[in-house]
């Protein structure tokens, strides 16, 4: 390693994420502008992510990347493979032992302590974009703190489906002020982000960066007779037997089968040999 | 000493450890971390000085308040960083001591559709301590304390929220941050830790 800048992004550029996450930390769950650059993996590969990552490793890092909790898809190794060759730095697939974890729509099921810090890849980082596609009116909406629309789409949930259908991407407002996208994590995920690391999300096409400062209060959008449910497959692991983790379903066959499995591949791992306690 | 000196040794690797310090001090409001890197001219200080060199660019206008407004800290930040100067009205960062930076108001506050367009402010202090004013909010588990220079500003401050100033508190090599999310005051004389 040596042909690159530490962390690849030139200093310019890592001075101009660095001042977009500071404001972000200040004010939690706004999204700050910042001046993407083009990476060299395409947009929707997490570059946004990738570029917070940059910004703030240091070379004693320990960088554990995951793709929907696993370490081992394509996405996860090559981010990985990335700042091993641009920074040097370690990595591990263990959650306990990293400082940096960047994530793909997942939070690890072990819980983070002070000393992480949790990068968010994030594909939208505009809850209301869905609802209402002009920037220019969405900017506003979060000023005046207008929200209405997105409890009228949560109430269409229920009308419809009798329950909030949402799933994944679930809203939340942060400090009783923001209305935040919390990336598309299952909903299971969303009461995890009351956490005592750092989490910072990227959005690298939508050049939007934000953040929430550890303890920062994160409340599920929901109504008083629809209560806020963090809901997963009915099922216990099929391989470590956990009943309280966030499962995949794989299928195994053609004719039907399929198991139940978590998502989280380290905590998985981890409680088939003992080292994570059941 | 000349404004050649005093920068980064190893620009990418110090400006990062630097990053790390002001990230944990602005996350974790109250929190004292050591941050180091700059050997900037007089008065400035070493912690003022590194986050001048890791924050600050030509995309960042930034007023010297009072006695920083000297030739030796003017050509040293002009040298290191390329950082146009400007009055309080128009800059992105100011430094200085608290009574020499002046009316808060004479800052850029943001906006509502983009209160991150506010100016960060580097308050060089004479001493920081874990003690004095209570902290509560963001990044906060219950409570913390800090020493800041003007309680009363601070919490004004802190009630335009999502607009407002951000500050960073400096002494010698050490770092606290207040970002505006910070609720200030309430309890006096608590002691944190």
């Amino acid at each position: 390693m040596s042909d690159y800048n530490f962390a690849y992004l030139d200093e310019q550029t890592k001075r101009m994420i660095r001042r977009a996450i500071l404001k972000g930390l200040a004010v939690p769950g706004y999204q700050v502008p910042f001046a993407s650059r083009e990476m060299p993996m395409p947009y929707g590969w997490g570059t946004g992510g990738v570029q917070v990552t940059a910004a703030i490793m240091v070379p004693e890092d320990r960088l554990k990347v995951i793709d929907q909790g696993a370490d081992d898809t394509t996405n996860a190794v090559s981010i990985r493979k990335f700042f091993q060759r641009t920074a040097g730095v370690a990595v591990t697939e263990r959650t306990a032992e990293a400082t940096v974890i960047q994530t793909r729509h997942r939070i690890p099921e072990v819980p983070l302590t002070g000393g992480q810090i949790l990068v968010y890849q994030v594909p939208i980082p505009e809850p209301l974009r869905f609802l209402e596609p002009s920037e220019i009116e969405t900017r506003r909406m979060h000023a005046l703190e207008d929200y209405g629309l997105m409890h009228v789409k949560l109430y269409e949930d229920i009308a419809r489906h009798g329950a909030i259908a949402t799933s994944y991407a679930y809203p939340v407002k942060v400090e009783g002020r923001y209305v935040m996208d919390p990336s598309p994590i299952p909903k299971f995920d969303n009461p995890k982000m009351e956490m005592d690391a750092i989490q910072l999300f990227g959005a690298g096409r939508e050049q939007r960066i934000y953040a929430l400062p550890p303890h920062t209060r994160v409340v599920s959008l929901d109504f008083e007779d629809f209560p806020f449910e963090a809901s997963k497959a009915d099922h216990a692991c099929a391989l470590c037997g956990a009943a309280d983790s966030y499962l995949d379903e794989v299928i195994t066959d053609d004719a039907g089968g399929r198991m139940f499995v978590c998502s989280d591949t380290d905590f998985c791992a981890g409680r088939r040999t003992g080292e994570v306690a059941a | 000493m000349s404004v050649l000196q005093g920068g980064f040794a190893d620009g990418p690797r110090d400006a990062a450890h630097a990053f790390r310090a002001a990230m944990g001090a602005m996350a974790r409001p109250g929190t004292i971390h050591e941050i180091a890197g700059a050997v900037p001219p007089a008065p400035l200080s070493v912690a003022a000085g590194t986050l001048l060199l890791m924050l600050c660019d030509p995309d960042t206008p930034l007023y010297l308040a009072g006695a920083l407004d000297r030739a030796a800290v003017r050509d040293w930040v002009t040298f290191h960083t390329g950082a146009p100067f400007a009055g309080p009205e128009r800059c992105a960062f100011a430094v200085g001591t608290w009574a020499a930076l002046g009316r808060l108001q004479a800052y850029p506050q943001g906006s509502p559709e983009y209160p991150d367009r506010s100016a960060t402010l580097i308050v060089e202090m004479e001493r920081l301590e874990a003690a004095g004013t209570m902290l509560r909010g963001p990044g906060i588990r219950e409570a913390a304390a800090l020493n800041l220079p003007d309680t009363a500003a601070m919490a004004a401050n802190a009630a335009l929220f999502p607009l407002g100033l951000d500050f960073f508190l400096t002494a010698g090599a050490l770092v606290a941050a207040l970002p505006r999310s910070t609720r200030v005051g309430g309890l006096s004389d608590v002691r944190s830790g």
